[in-house]
């Protein structure tokens, strides 16, 4: 595990958290290590390590946290967050942290993708003319092959 | 009842074998899907990048259902969790609702609460009594060994699901298998995430999650696996040759649908299930059956 530079912290970062969705009991964390315990991820790959992510927002390690990849390895399965004792919601606080990191433009090319593909078509996998002649040679009705409406959502 | 069927993106454009099977097995016991072409995205694959945004796409689809005066039916577990999340949030939070109307009212939308939204298999042992199930059910599976890969989003978070099934010990998927007469294999990591949605930002990594649960289920003599989920099937039926070059290892599992093992149950063909759209064969698995 790298060294920490405890005087690049941020010392509003931890309470501007705690007033958003997901950040609201990251304080009550009493490094029980429940949720590495629980992590798929941390059980393949030692380096992502959700405790440590949280302890580095504790300490107010903004850019720390933000600029990592490691927030982006967390595959979002609740495994922690159902088995935490402190009620700490550590699934949604791992969403908060990769909406702020966006917000600060880190966001990895196939996120920034998918979000693309979303606003522009309304669907992460766009239907043409090709998948909807597969679709009604399987029986399956037609599809829209495009989508005006989220534009004006976004 | 009519239920509004929620395809999402990836089962039209990816798994039209879920698809069809599914349609099979809801008419076949009386379930009324009605398909609303004007759904978009669930705001799931949103949600890490922009919640808001999610939140208004999830809230866009949930005005459309009301529109209708109907429920939500959906196939994929993501699609599941993003919207039963977005339902949960805009009746309990008059904000997030106002929020979301100002945006979807540029549709002419308004939402004001009221739309539940369920996954087909939990449709299933909620809303149709297990004897027409089991009535429905003409061929025998009980020589088929099955395991059940349950998914994240499938059960979690528990507290958006009002406690359909346990979390920690869930059973409802085993429990519509064991209906339609199939066996059912228990192995270790039954609870365990699939790993895709790390497939976009560390393929590698993706990858050993998936090799992990593979293994397991070869060792505990698992003919088959068992999804609700098309994001699991993209792990392990898509990826499932490149895991095994990759970790050098050979599988050859087939990964069926649960709809594709009920409707098989039900007595329908390997295409009417899509069968042969799967991409580990399943055609030796199934010969038993069809020869
Ligand atoms: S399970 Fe909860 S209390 Fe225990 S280390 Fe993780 S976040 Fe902290
Ligand atoms: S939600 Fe993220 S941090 Fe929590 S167990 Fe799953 S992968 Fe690990």
């Amino acid at each position: 595990m790298e060294r920490i530079d405890l005087d690049a912290a941020d010392p509003g970062f931890a309470e501007a958290l705690a007033s958003q969705p997901g950040g609201e009991r990251i304080a009550a964390c009493f490094m029980c290590r429940t949720c590495v315990a629980s992590c798929p991820i941390s059980a393949v790959d030692r380096r992502f390590h959700p405790l440590r992510i949280i302890r580095l927002a504790l300490y107010g390690l903004k850019q720390e946290v933000l600029a990592s990849d490691f927030i982006w390895l967390c595959s979002s399965c609740y495994a922690c967050q159902e088995r935490c004792p402190q009620g700490v919601k550590i699934s949604d606080f791992m969403t908060l942290l990769k909406n702020l990191a966006v917000k600060e433009g880190h966001v990895p090319r196939g996120i920034r993708a998918q979000l693309d593909l979303i606003r522009e078509h309304g669907r992460i996998y766009p239907i043409d003319d090709f998948d909807n002649k597969k679709r009604n040679k399987a029986g399956l009705p037609s599809l829209p092959t495009s989508c005006d409406v989220v534009a004006k959502l976004a | 009842m009519n239920y509004a069927l929620f395809l999402g993106c990836t089962i039209p454009a990816r798994s039209r074998n879920y698809e069809m099977s599914a349609r099979r097995v809801a008419e076949k016991v009386g379930l009324s899907l009605v398909d609303v072409e004007e759904f978009v995205c669930c705001g799931f694959p949103a949600k890490n990048s922009d919640r808001e945004f999610s939140e208004t796409l999830g809230g866009y689809n949930l005005a459309l259902a009301q529109q209708r005066g109907m429920d939500i039916c959906v196939l994929c577990s993501s699609c599941a969790s993003a919207l039963t999340e977005t339902a949960h949030r805009l009746s309990s939070d008059p904000r997030a609702r106002d929020r979301v109307n100002g945006r979807i009212a540029a549709a002419g939308l308004r939402y004001d609460g009221d739309v539940r939204v369920r996954h087909f298999a939990r449709l299933l042992l909620e809303d149709v009594a297990p004897e027409t199930i089991t009535s429905r059910c003409e061929r025998d599976l009980t020589d088929l060994r099955v395991a059940v890969h349950y998914g994240c989003h499938y059960l979690k978070p528990s507290e958006i699901y009002d406690g359909f099934d346990d979390v920690e010990a869930p059973d409802s998927v085993e429990a519509l298998l064991r209906l339609a007469g199939v066996d059912v294999v228990d192995y270790p990591s039954k609870k365990m995430c699939c790993g895709g949605p790390v497939l976009p930002v560390d393929e590698k990594l993706a990858l050993a999650v998936a090799h992990e649960k593979l293994t397991q289920l070869r060792d505990a003599g698992a003919e088959a696996l068992c999804l609700v989920c098309p994001f699991c099937s993209v792990m392990y039926d898509g990826n499932q040759k490149g895991i095994e070059s990759e970790f050098d290892e050979s599988y050859g599992l087939p990964v069926l649908y649960l709809t594709q093992i009920l409707g098989l149950a039900m007595g329908f063909g390997r295409k009417e299930l899509g069968l042969n759209m799967n991409v580990v064969k399943t055609k030796k698995l199934l010969a038993r059956y069809f020869e």
